[in-house]
């Protein structure tokens, strides 16, 4: 059996420094980018920045007409007269600006690039046994993974990759998903329920599955990852349009205003150099937004991959930052979906070591996550140490079971080990001891049965209901013994154990995180209403669905949005589908089935429930960095006016110096100052642009406050004193031509 | 430079009495356009529905944003051709004892889209050139309805906020002839017969020739004037029965119609932010847009009125004193009258081209350039400060719009305004709205002011206060305030037209998109408020409203302003004339 | 298209029509004739202009200010009226309102504020010397207005006594008891009707 064995790096995504925000190779790539993407057929998509090509080409232009046109002799030193080398300088920092924009579009790129190449190495070169017939003996061929069509059936023994998406049909398998979700611990793939859903580019470690191709090439998971990384099939996302159609506009009102102000130079006595012109226009159309946008779009799209969520569109990404409801299961999600015992509640005449140390036992080996929290709790209440354990050798551990709706032991002989040893009939003998812990119901049926009366039953029964009531599970325990010489069983209730559905360390806090965010949540459980309540309390979500069916859930979501409110869930489960589909943002676990997958509109990897909160956050980040942005942009125009239009005026109006407020050091060099600052700012705002402005969930008003203090306040005053620095520093160089 | 104290206590109470007019007059036109009964249904519901009867109006039938623009435009363009036809055949109509001629075609042009459009621009003196009739059917007319067409679509807009998941934005006709019957006309027939209790003419009387003590000849224009007075300010008109508008005795003979003609320009602005808040259910909203437009008020007086009361500099020079004291008002008079003084002046100038009036007590011209940079300021910001009837709270509302889609993205949601969310289609509208104004005024301001036919007119001033001339009157033609810098000779073909057009891109390119807005909006879903949202009624929204307002109408006009008014105060200290 | 024409007239050209008609007739006949009758009815004075008589004369109205020349009058201030047809300066064409619209860098208004100190000085050689109050050298917005600033009629006291012969005290006395105050004693300027002082004056002869 040939099998063309493929070594899958594993990529964790998660990891720091994994693909690192200025690796040399990546800036290197984007330089070369920066300048590729000068040609006007790809930089008429980004309007703002193209009208800085624009005038970056028309100051070329003027630049050379000056140097050709200029008196003089031939030699062309000579000939840069200081309007000539103030022509070059600014076109020249004009061309930085267009540059640096596309540079840090490019790094952006880049790194999704990156993060892509190591995928795509997955997907080229893997082989595939495509079957004939849906069954492990049938003959296959082998075909290159790119041939596969939805519908085929493959082959995948342990060592194989997994060719494309599908379904395992037949078969069980463990297998390495690292290469998508970073996780080295293997996983288990099998044929019906939730866990039939297999990834291209994963790797069976056991086994075999016979798996049942879901996607043509190019539409797999692996596929849209890539894509999705690279920003290659990016769509501007609908707030990314509304803001583009603001800055548009904005630029056309500052064509207008410098189209006009020729005009009303020449009424004023003397035209404005074009040169000036340009420059103010640069310098006031919002470069610093429309430079880096699309930067900040793709980071965002970048972010949510290095957390491992993979978005189906950037609308969900946006949409992930409306959402006023969350709603989240209770089981995985808010706790810890293993019930927990924490007391131990005897009856009267029980003392309650006796009834821990009966529990103890009985849950010895029991390897269910209840039983292991028994003993722990045992152990740690009352010090019993491993003495009772050599028990066990002379006991019989008896298994839940579904009829009994109990487990326990039976000791077979006396503590010393002899009493059924010496008999020599140790199978037959009936146990001298039997402990058993159980549903109320059962335990008091087999109580009975054995002889034992209800004498605080009536304590008993308000007991457990008080458990269930505070959204705990009760579990009685019992013993019998057999007495005197005839061996007369007894039996009697000891006591109950109160196993709890722990929540989660940090929830509280999380949800009151949310709800600062202006965030509602929702648990959603399978409990009665009752326990569902207590949970919901103990947890502080703000509401629950208990008693939750497939319906129940859509039915909820749809309400919540008749109300105007956008609502997001996590789901597994294939009967989540439709509450997935109908949610406004749907994160499938990656673990969960095909359908669920297909009707979220982004994944989970991790297969993390609480990874929604995390999304929220990047949603929002990538808003507030476009605003933040935009709002300094904006801002930083006022500086600029002030630099540049006593500057332009200096000759026709020398009275005007008096808005010269800065204190510039000559008219061309107030220009250029300003063109300076204005491209540099662009570099200064690369890494937060990628990185994104940091979400702190205070509420929108002290957020606002916070944002506007720092990018408008910031961004009238930056200027400013960066202007004024770059004077200082051509004055210093000598170059304030 | 010192401001008296008596122009702080006039100023305080003057927006007092706004404030107090504010509810009242907001709560009254809440029920208006509710279409619910008033006090004065008793006396106007007969009247109303036999309008709808004769008029084939059914008032229950509501309108989607494209049925109200078509009876918008349908409706002022008939009243346009009505004007033009009534200027051109004055001469063979009864009213005209004085025997005036026809109105030439382009001036008849131009003020036909004058009056139309609410501006009330006027190239023509009213005593020498418009007939009894013409100013009462025609010009008075106008003034009416123009205003409750404003009304009528900034209540469409708000109903647009206000509904969800609706379609239609309410009745044109109905809207207009409530706004008509129950609010203006009510109003203008009690303060017309206050006006003219203070001295304010009404007559059909040919001019009164007098003989004077001094031996001379006189002859006093009359007319129907109060009628027309009060709706001119409380429909933010403008348009003056005389040429010298309120600065003539017959037209504002005291301080007290001085004090009533500036609250009516100003009140009916202020009450419909009021009602705004009440429409979508919460005052505080409507606090919030009447909080800026006060904090942006206040802050054109603080730079108007030290540079009127500082005077003119150059006349200092000449040995003129210009000291205000207990027996003159001082500061630059020039233009103005002595019975106003310097505050009554400038504030009513604030208020007059705050919002969308026009009407003047004192002659811009001749103010100082800060002092005039002010008005053409206020004009320029979208007279968004109370704002003309109607037009001041559409225009706010997109400032509103704006500032949360700019500042709203920093709370990390799409923005939403009063749970509406700002999507593409809603800033592509306000976008839309925001590119008219610096469109118009820039581009026609450019060619005039290079173009021989645009500077011809430049008769009376030169240099830098020319292009302020040239600024100002494009400024005020597209923001359909009416006030000028009048010394530009405006009668001219050149001026003529591109005013008109300029007016009229002013008013209707701008509704449009205000309507197709609305009408986008009321078909949306409100998302409830809740700490996530961005608070769009405290002092941190109004703040950033005021800074979005000033920042916005900087940007685009600064560098004009510096080769207007700016450079020319700066000349004038210089000691530099033209 | 034949159907949404028909709605087009029906919903649209109709009320348009209709609605302006009946609305003119509303808007711009009745109101402007109710509110005449009743000014009419209630102020005939000030609905008829405000004129004012002596000796059975109309000798003008009180608000529109009046060009006066004579030494014995109080003057009011300059005034840009144009002539009706706009040709010339005529002071105090009330027919023909209007201000003089000079801005304040212009080298007219300059040239114009000098002559009229110059001329003000010659013509009130008993004035107290220094700077003239500001409103008595620069031409009103209205071009009609008929008041002046008290320090304006304080300056031509000494004038117009020697003119008519009384004393400056008698003259002064009469400005200042002819001095309107604010309104409320908050609103507007104190000022001087300049028809009505010199009205008073002539009415001190009898």
């Amino acid at each position: 059996m040939s099998s063309h064995t493929l070594e899958v790096r594993p990529w964790k995504t998660r990891r720091k420094g994994a693909v690192s925000s200025f690796d040399p190779q990546i800036v290197r790539q984007a330089l070369l980018d920066a300048f590729r993407k000068l040609d006007p057929r790809w930089q008429i998509k980004n309007p703002v920045m193209f009208v800085v090509e624009v005038g970056s080409v028309i100051t070329t232009i003027e630049f050379v007409r000056l140097l050709l046109t200029a008196p003089g002799p031939a030699f062309p030193v000579t000939r840069l007269h200081n309007e000539t080398l103030f022509v070059l300088a600014v076109s020249l920092w004009l061309w930085f600006t267009v540059l640096f924009a596309n540079f840090a579009e490019a790094m952006a790129e880049g790194r999704g690039k990156a993060q892509a190449e190591t995928l795509r190495r997955a997907r080229t070169t893997t082989m595939a046994k495509r079957l004939r017939r849906p069954e492990r003996s049938a003959p296959w061929e082998e075909v290159p993974a790119p041939a596969l069509r939805k519908g085929d059936y493959v082959l995948v023994e342990a060592g194989d990759v997994i060719p494309g998406d599908g379904e395992v049909i037949e078969g069980v398998a463990a297998v390495d998903e690292s290469a998508i979700t970073g996780e080295s611990a293997p996983v288990i793939r099998e044929s019906g329920g939730d866990r039939s859903a297999v990834t291209g580019g994963t790797r069976v470690l056991s086994d075999w599955i016979i798996v049942r191709i879901g996607a043509n090439p190019g539409e797999t998971f692996l596929d849209r990852m890539i894509a999705l990384v690279e920003g290659a099939q990016r769509q501007k996302t609908p707030n990314e349009i509304a803001l583009n159609i603001l800055l548009a506009s904005l630029t056309i009102i500052f064509l207008l205003v410098v189209v006009s102000l020729e005009p009303f130079a020449i009424y004023s006595g003397s035209p404005v150099s074009i040169t000036t012109l340009i420059a103010l226009l640069v310098c006031l159309i919002p470069t610093t937004i429309g430079g880096l946008l699309s930067a900040i779009g793709i980071a965002g799209m970048d972010r949510l991959v290095q957390r491992n969520v993979l978005a189906m569109s950037g609308r969900a990404v946006e949409a992930a930052g409306d959402i006023d409801v969350l709603l989240l299961d209770k089981t995985g999600t808010i706790t810890l979906g293993n019930r927990q015992a924490t007391r131990f509640l005897p009856l009267p005449g029980i003392d309650e070591q006796a009834l821990a140390q009966a529990a103890l036992l009985a849950s010895l080996a029991d390897e269910t996550p209840e039983g292991r929290s028994i003993v722990a709790l045992a152990r740690e209440r009352f010090a019993i140490g491993e003495e009772v354990s050599l028990q066990q050798q002379a006991s019989r551990f008896v298994p839940f079971s579904a009829m009994t709706r109990m487990s326990g032991l039976d000791v077979l002989a006396d503590a010393d080990g002899q009493a059924a040893s010496a008999r020599g009939e140790e199978e037959a003998a009936p146990p001298v001891r039997t402990i058993r812990k159980g549903a109320a119901e059962a335990i008091i049926a087999y109580v009975h049965e054995h002889g034992g009366d209800n004498t605080h039953g009536e304590l008993l029964q308000r007991t457990v209901d008080e458990i269930a009531r505070a959204g705990s599970t009760p579990l009685v325990v019992a013993e019998t013994w057999r007495t005197g010489q005839d061996h007369q069983e007894q039996a009697r209730v000891l006591g109950v154990i109160e196993l709890k559905d722990i929540v989660k360390g940090g929830m509280r806090e999380r949800f009151e995180q949310l709800r600062r965010m202006g965030i509602r949540t929702i648990m959603i459980t399978g409990d009665n209403p009752l326990t569902a309540a207590a949970i919901a309390r103990e947890a502080g979500v703000d509401d629950f669905l208990a008693q939750a069916t497939p319906e129940t859930k859509l039915k909820l979501i749809r309400e919540q949005q008749a109300g105007g409110r956008m609502v997001a869930m996590t789901g597994d489960g294939t009967n989540d589908a439709p509450a997935l589909a109908q949610a406004d943002v749907g994160v499938a676990m990656n673990s969960g089935t095909q359908a669920a997958k297909e009707a979220a509109n982004m994944i989970d990897l991790d297969s993390n429930p609480t990874k929604l909160i995390e999304i929220v956050e990047i949603g929002k980040q990538l808003l507030i960095t476009r605003g933040a942005l935009t709002t300094f942009s904006i801002a930083n125009d006022v500086a600029k006016y002030f630099a540049i239009i006593p500057a332009a005026f200096s000759t026709t109006y020398p009275q005007l110096n008096a808005l010269n407020i800065m204190g510039l050091a000559t008219p061309h060099s107030a220009v250029l100052s300003a063109v300076i600052f204005n491209a540099l700012i662009i570099i200064a705002l690369i890494p937060l642009a990628l990185r994104g402005v940091k979400y702190r969930p205070i509420g929108a008003g002290p957020l606002l406050r916070r944002n506007l203090l720092i990018y408008g306040l910031g961004g009238i005053v930056a200027p400013f004193v960066g202007i004024k620095l770059i004077d200082l520093l051509l004055s210093l160089l000598h170059l304030t031509l | 430079m010192s401001i008296t104290f008596n122009s702080f206590v006039q100023i305080a109470l003057f927006l007092a009495l706004v404030l107090a007019l504010t509810k009242p007059l907001g709560l009254y036109m809440t029920k208006v356009f509710n279409g619910e009964r008033t006090w004065l249904s008793p006396v106007f519901a007969p009247l109303e529905r036999f309008l709808y009867r004769a008029c084939g109006i059914d008032p229950a039938r509501e309108q989607r944003w494209t049925g109200y623009v078509i009876a918008m435009l349908v409706f002022n363009l008939a009243g346009m051709l009505l004007l033009y036809g009534l200027e051109r055949t004055q001469q063979w109509l009864p009213l005209n004892p004085q025997h005036l001629g026809p109105v030439e075609p382009q001036l008849a042009f131009n003020t036909a889209a004058s009056f139309t459009t609410n501006t009330n621009w006027q190239n023509y003196a009213g005593e020498q050139t418009m007939s009894y009739l013409t100013q009462m059917a025609g010009l008075t007319y106008h003034n009416f309805i123009s205003a409750a067409t404003g009304m009528a679509l900034a209540v469409a807009l708000v109903r647009g906020l206000a509904r969800h998941s609706a379609e239609h934005l309410g009745n044109f006709w109905v809207d207009l002839t409530r706004a008509t019957l129950y609010i203006l006309l009510p109003i203008c027939l009690v303060g017309a017969l206050v006006l003219v209790s203070q001295g304010v003419v009404q007559n059909f009387n040919p001019y009164t020739v007098v003989h004077t003590l001094d031996g001379g000849l006189q002859v006093i224009a009359q007319g129907p004037v109060a009628s027309q007075e009060i709706i001119k300010e409380l429909g933010t008109n403008g348009g003056g029965f005389f040429n010298a508008n309120s600065a003539h005795p017959y037209e504002n003979p005291t301080a007290l119609t001085n004090l009533i003609e500036m609250l009516a320009i100003i009140s009916i602005g202020a009450g419909m932010f009021y009602m705004f808040g009440r429409m979508v259910g919460n005052t505080r909203q409507g606090w919030a847009l009447w909080a800026a437009a006060a904090i942006l008020f206040v802050l054109g007086l603080a730079v108007a009125l030290p540079a009127e009361q500082g005077g003119n500099p150059l006349l200092a020079h000449l040995g003129v004193n210009q000291q205000a004291s207990a027996l003159q008002p001082g500061g630059n008079m020039e233009g103005k009258e002595v019975r106003f003084g310097i505050t009554d002046s400038v504030l009513f100038t604030v208020t007059t081209t705050a919002t969308s009036c026009g009407a003047v007590n004192s002659f811009l011209d001749s103010y100082t350039p800060l002092g005039g940079l002010v008005p053409l300021a206020n004009i320029a910001l979208g007279e968004v400060i109370f704002g003309g009837v109607g037009s001041g709270l559409y225009g706010m509302l997109m400032f509103a719009i704006l500032t949360v889609f700019i500042a709203g993205l920093m709370v990390g949601r799409t923005p939403e305004y009063l749970g509406k969310k700002i999507e593409r289609k809603e800033v592509m509208m306000a976008a839309l709205a925001l590119l008219i104004s610096p469109a118009t005024v820039l581009g026609f301001a450019a060619v005039a002011s290079v173009l021989p036919q645009g500077l011809a007119s430049l008769t009376t001033n030169t240099g830098p206060h020319g292009l302020s001339e040239i600024l100002y009157l494009y400024t005020s033609s597209n923001g359909n305030n009416g006030s000028a810098f009048a010394g530009l000779a405006g009668n001219t073909p050149f001026y003529n037209w591109t005013g008109a057009l300029a007016m009229l891109i002013g008013r209707f390119a701008f509704l449009i998109p205000i309507l197709a807005f609305g009408g986008s909006l009321v078909g949306k879903r409100v998302v409830p408020a809740g700490p996530g949202t961005f608070p769009t009624t405290g002092p941190l929204f109004v703040s950033l409203l005021v800074g979005v307002i000033l920042i916005v109408g900087a940007l685009t006009y600064f560098p004009a302003y510096a080769l207007g008014p700016i450079v020319e105060h700066l000349l004038m200290l210089a000691g530099r004339t033209f | 298209m034949h159907l949404s024409l028909k709605s087009l007239l029906r919903e649209y050209l109709r009320p348009a029509l209709m609605l302006t008609l009946l609305l003119t007739i509303l808007l711009g006949l009745l109101y402007p004739g109710v509110v005449t009758a009743l000014a009419q009815l209630l102020f005939p004075y000030q609905a008829n202009g405000s004129l004012r008589y002596a000796d059975g004369r109309l000798v003008g109205s009180e608000l529109i200010g009046q060009y006066w020349t004579s030494p014995k009058y109080f003057h009011g201030r300059p005034s840009a009226t144009l002539s009706d047809d706009g040709s010339h300066l005529q002071p105090y064409n009330a027919e023909n309102s209007g201000a003089s619209n000079l801005g304040p860098t212009n080298k007219v208004l300059v040239q114009t504020v000098q002559q009229r100190i110059a001329e003000l000085k010659r013509e009130n050689p008993d004035a107290p010397p220094g700077p003239v109050p500001a409103d008595l050298v620069t031409a009103s917005g209205s071009g009609l207005d008929p008041d002046i600033s008290i320090a304006a009629a304080l300056y031509q006291v000494p004038r117009v006594a020697k003119a008519r012969g009384l004393s400056q005290e008698t003259v002064r006395q009469l400005v200042l008891s002819h001095v309107q105050g604010r309104f409320l004693g908050i609103f507007g300027e104190p000022h001087v009707n300049v028809l009505d002082l010199n009205l008073a004056l002539d009415a001190l002869k009898h």
